[in-house]
C-alpha cells in the first residue's frame, strides 16, 4: 500500500508554528503513535521549522514552508522543505548544556532537540529547495 | 491573540511566575520580559509555576538557560515546579535536571528557598 501523505504550506513566522504543531499532532496520533511519541514528534517538528524561520529565510515573513506528513506501514516522516538559504546542520554536536548555561547561550538546542527526539535526522539541498526529514518508527 | 501568557505572584520574598499555555519561538520573549522584570525589581528568588504550562519548544527552554547563572549571580535561583509529565519529560530528556532545580509543586520550591536562606 502507497502511503498516506498529508500537507500543509505556512508562511515563515513564528506565528504560525502552533498550527504546525496542530496539524503534525492529529496525524500522528491517527498513524498510530501514543501521546508521549506524538509530543516528541511535534516538538521536533517544531524545532525543524523555527531554525527555518530563522536561518533559512533569515526573519523574513511570508516565504513558504511546506510541511508534509507521510504515514508508511513501518514509519511516519515528516518532510520539512523551504527555499530560504541554505545552512549545514549536518555537523552535529550534542551541546554541553552546563557550558551553555555558563556563556548564556540560549540558541542551537533545536538541533540537538531532533535528533534526541527523532529515530533518523536527514537533510538534503537540490538546488530548489532544502529538505529537513525526521523519521519516527511505528510501534 | 497569545496562546501564552505569565502571571505574577508573590509568596514571601519569593516571585511566583505562572505560565499558562504553549511556550515557543513566537511566545518566548513573554517569558524572557518576566524574567528580566524579576531581575530589574531585584526579585531574584524565582519559582516557575508550570502546573498550566502545555507545552514548550528550545525557544522557551533557551530563555531558562540565558539567564539561570545571571540570576545564581545575583543571589537567586529559578526553580521550576508542577510540570506536566509531558512537559518534564522534555526537560529530563535533554539533561535539565542536571542544572536546575525541578520539583513536584510550587510549595516544595518556596520552601526550599526558605530552607536556604535558613542556613
Amino acid at each position: 500500500m502507497a502511503p498516506t501523505t498529508y500537507t500543509l504550506t505556512i508562511p515563515s513566522s513564528t506565528r504560525f508554528l502552533k498550527e504546525v504543531r496542530r496539524f503534525v499532532a492529529v496525524h500522528a496520533a491517527e498513524a498510530g503513535l501514543d501521546e508521549m511519541r506524538v509530543a516528541q514528534l511535534t516538538m521536533a517538528v517544531d524545532e525543524a521549522c523555527t531554525n527555518v524561520i530563522e536561518h533559512a529565510y533569515e526573519g523574513a515573513a511570508e516565504q513558504p514552508i511546506e510541511i508534509a506528513v507521510i504515514a508508511g506501514r513501518k514509519e511516519l516522516t515528516i518532510r520539512i522543505r523551504d527555499h530560504g538559504r541554505t545552512f549545514d546542520q549536518r555537523a552535529y554536536r550534542e551541546p554541553d548544556l552546563a557550558d551553555y548555561a555558563k556563556k548564556r547561550k540560549s540558541g542551537g538546542l533545536g538541533v540537538h532537540i531532533m535528533h534526541k527526539l527523532m529515530d533518523e535526522v536527514a537533510y538534503r539541498s537540490t538546488g530548489r529547495y532544502n529538505e529537513c526529514r525526521l523519521v519516527t518508527y511505528l510501534p | 491573540m497569545s496562546n501564552f501568557s505569565v502571571g505574577f505572584r508573590s509568596s514571601g520574598p519569593v516571585q511566583i511566575l505562572d505560565l499558562q499555555g504553549e511556550l515557543d519561538a513566537h511566545t518566548a520573549a513573554d517569558l524572557e520580559a518576566a524574567i528580566q522584570k524579576c531581575q530589574k525589581e531585584n526579585n531574584v528568588h524565582i519559582v516557575v509555576n508550570g502546573a498550566e504550562l502545555m507545552y514548550i519548544s528550545s525557544a522557551g527552554l533557551g530563555v531558562f538557560m540565558a539567564h539561570i547563572e545571571e540570576v545564581r549571580d545575583g543571589g537567586g535561583d529559578i526553580k521550576i515546579a508542577a510540570l506536566q509529565p509531558k512537559v518534564f519529560n522534555v526537560f529530563d530528556l535533554l539533561g535539565f535536571p542536571m542544572l536546575f532545580d525541578i520539583v513536584d509543586s510550587e510549595e516544595a520550591a518556596v520552601s526550599r528557598f526558605e530552607a536556604s536562606s535558613a542556613d
